[in-house]
């Protein structure tokens, strides 16, 4: 039998609109926004002033605390800003603009480093570091801070999370396809780094063709293997691929190592393995830019920082009229109120749903026919939670466990009374960290 | 580029498309197949009763949601399924008056004093029926023998008062004295299983309350086979024991609610002053949902200790 958790949804995922198509370079933009935040931490301060001449790779942001990663320029060209602007994220965030001079010039410090065997584990971790490297399947943690847990912790295994859940999303797909030596090689880095001997890769089984393309790759490496697991959302979800794999959990407040394990994207592995072939920092990633709303979908190799606008021109445009413009995908994405925003680290897809495709409704009476409860994969009660945050009652929801809860959406997903449960749930978790931090 | 306005809800951005209204009249379709066999036993009578509380269940919603200037909701099915559900409970030959005095008690005593949909304790069918039952006590327990439209006594009160058995042919096609939608298990089960299959029952509770019914029935020196196919039970445990707002969210929950009612109604039936006690004893778990509801909470992903 398959591998995977309890819970979860099947939702349609349409990724046939973009799974055969080759990633694609997208052109160079003429202007990038680069947002000092784009992981979870410490914004960078920028280094760089307005009027300053810099090259593609070049440092332009630095981190000054642990959590945190340096920003580099994605294009060369001239500093034309340095300042707040909207961000995907939403509200704003202190970014650098760059307007490109067409030439594309490599910084003179990008040189590549020694080959992997000859690096120790501080060598692959500061690298990885200095590359500004954060996980590439959206949240953005930085990846050496996750490489860098205490030994007390006992984690003996790494988990490639390959399993791409969210509907319509194809890059790591194409990525595991045309690129499989690159996400081997950054598997290997990451194990030489922590010392962990066991690597799992987790695929879903409606990507048997990745899965085909990875064991052969994998063929005589020692210590990784390959999981198929059952394609169900959120299959991809941290605490669901750690119970799928390792039949092991997450303690509730707890992150992945204390379960023992590490979760990196697969995305995350080969832009390590980029910068250890050419000294590239992270400046580009593939991004799938779908959905009812785009002329010609595609999975596109971005620049960070291009602005939306450039992306979706690249892909036809739009088709029909859009409703909504989604930073990731259609599960957890986030609605976007402007093209002007440009895609980050984290920008796995950007998906145009047209605007006949929205379904909003006016929520009903819960009927407590509990499908959130049996499509939660944390095993919450949502509509419990939901009433409470509904009537202020943040301890009861509290009680309730609000704060294990992932946002992954299913229950909203399946709620016939379409009452918003995640986002009910979602302001329950806000209120509750208020109370904590006022204690 | 036209113009146009960007849409900023929250995540998720799809649904799966599922409504309280489209459930709603899949129990009214799975509803159809007992009222057929009612028409079949005990003529057009009782199609005419289920007519008749269906409308007076929706007009009184439509009525009672005007008077409380809330937005009508009556195309959303739920009065409908109310309405048939009580009709299905009431003996083929009750005057239709006092029907509709029990769709009216049922919508408004039942579920809209309460806030409407979603927010009733209780499965409003049974309130309806459970007020004509004390008030109109003898036309409540007149029963017509489907072969010939006399009157005469239900299998459980034959059983009960004279310890005449009925053999089970009868019983589980319908054939016998009873409420006009009660008599076939036959077509209940289908009907049931048709709702099983769409995922708007879940099996854990008709499983639970006949399995407990006939455990302790037969524990207790009864034939659990006739206590499994007389009476209100496989109807009750299909079609009203299940209803969503009324019983718990969890599956353990689930499992108690149907154990305590299969308990109260071989409890009823053996030792009660009536000779059949489903609904009365689904009221009664009813009221105790909110508290195991309390208790049934499931243990989370993650509830377990750092390694």
């Amino acid at each position: 039998m398959l591998k995977t958790f309890k819970g979860g949804i099947h939702p349609p995922y349409n990724k046939d609109l973009t799974n055969s198509k080759p990633i694609e370079k997208a052109t160079l933009p003429k202007k990038v926004i680069i947002p000092m935040g784009m992981h979870i931490g410490a914004p960078s301060e920028p280094i760089v002033k307005v009027g300053d001449m810099v090259k593609k790779g070049q440092k332009i942001g630095e981190a000054k605390s642990f959590v945190s990663v340096p920003v580099h320029a994605s294009i060369s060209g001239k500093v034309t800003a340095v300042e707040p602007r909207p961000w995907p994220g939403g509200g704003l965030m202190m970014s650098v603009v760059i307007e490109s001079d067409g030439k594309d010039e490599l910084d003179y410090s990008i040189t590549p480093p020694k080959p992997l065997s000859q690096l120790s584990p501080d060598e692959i971790k500061n690298l990885i570091r200095e590359a500004g490297i954060t996980g590439l399947g959206g949240a953005g943690f930085p990846t050496q801070v996750k490489l860098s847990f205490p030994p007390e912790k006992n984690v003996d295994t790494i988990i490639i999370n390959a399993a791409e859940c969210e509907p319509y999303i194809t890059a790591d797909h194409r990525l595991l396809l045309e690129r499989p030596d690159d996400v081997v090689l950054g598997i290997e880095a990451i194990m030489k780094a922590t010392g962990i001997k066991r690597a799992f890769i987790g695929i879903e089984d409606n990507k048997l063709d990745a899965v085909e393309s990875i064991k052969k790759t994998i063929k005589d490496k020692e210590g990784i293997e390959v999981v198929v697991l059952a394609t169900k959302y959120p299959q991809g979800g941290e605490k669901q691929l750690i119970k799928a794999v390792t039949g092991r959990e997450v303690p509730s407040g707890g992150l992945p190592m204390d379960a023992g394990v590490i979760v990196n994207n697969a995305g995350t592995c080969a832009a390590i393995a980029n910068t250890l072939k050419t000294g590239l920092p992270l400046i580009e990633r593939i991004t799938t830019v779908t959905g009812s709303g785009i002329k010609e979908p595609k999975n596109l190799l971005i620049r960070i920082g291009t602005p939306l606008i450039d992306i979706i021109e690249q892909c036809g445009g739009f088709k029909g009229t859009p409703g909504k413009v989604l930073m990731g995908g259609p599960m957890m994405g986030l609605a976007q109120s402007t093209l002007d925003v440009p895609a980050i680290k984290g920008t796995s897809g950007l998906l145009v749903l047209e605007k006949h495709d929205l379904h909003l409704f006016e929520p009903s009476p819960c009927i407590k026919c509990a499908r959130c409860v049996d499509a939660c994969p944390i095993n919450l009660l949502p509509t419990t939670i939901a009433k409470f945050a509904q009537k202020n009652m943040w301890n009861e929801a509290e009680l309730y466990h609000a704060m294990d809860c992932v946002e992954c959406g299913c229950c909203s997903y399946v709620c016939p009374a379409h009452i918003p449960l995640t986002q009910h749930i979602r302001i329950a978790k806000s209120h509750i960290i208020a109370l904590r931090r006022q204690k | 580029m036209d113009d146009y306005i960007l849409i900023t809800t929250s995540s998720p951005h799809i649904h799966s498309g599922e409504s309280i209204s489209r459930i709603m009249f899949s129990v009214a379709i799975a509803l159809l197949l007992p009222t057929f066999a009612g028409i079949y036993f005990f003529g057009f009578r009782a199609l005419g009763l289920v007519i008749v509380t269906s409308i007076a269940a929706i007009l009184t919603e439509a009525i009672f949601q005007r008077l409380r200037n809330k937005p009508i909701t009556i195309t959303d099915g739920s009065a409908l399924v109310t309405g048939m559900l009580l009709a299905l409970n009431l003996p083929p030959g009750l005057p239709y008056w006092m029907a509709v005095v029990g769709a009216v008690v049922a919508i408004s005593l039942g579920k809209q004093i309460y806030g409407g949909l979603g927010a009733n304790p209780f499965n409003p069918a049974l309130i309806g029926r459970v007020f004509l039952m004390v008030t109109f006590t003898s036309p409540m327990t007149t029963w017509i023998n489907p072969v010939d439209g006399t009157t005469g006594a239900t299998p459980l009160a034959l059983m009960k008062m004279q310890g005449i058995p009925t053999d089970y042919v009868r019983l589980f096609f319908g054939n016998v004295g009873g409420s006009l939608g009660e008599t076939s298990a036959f077509l209940i089960i289908i009907g049931g299983l048709y709702l099983i299959y769409k995922g708007y029952v879940d099996w854990c509770i008709p499983a639970s309350y006949l399995g407990s019914v006939a455990i302790l029935s037969a524990i207790l020196g009864q034939d659990p086979v006739f206590h499994l196919l007389s009476g209100g039970l496989m109807l009750g445990a299909f079609f009203m024991a299940t209803d969503m707002v009324t019983t718990p969210l969890s599956r353990l929950g689930k499992m108690i609610f149907g154990i305590g009612a299969g308990f109260f109604t071989v409890l009823i039936r053996l030792y009660g002053g009536y000779p059949e006690g489903v609904s009365f004893s689904i009221l009664l778990m009813n009221a105790f949902t909110p508290l195991i509801n309390r208790f049934t909470v499931p243990k989370i992903y993650g509830e377990v200790k750092s390694r």
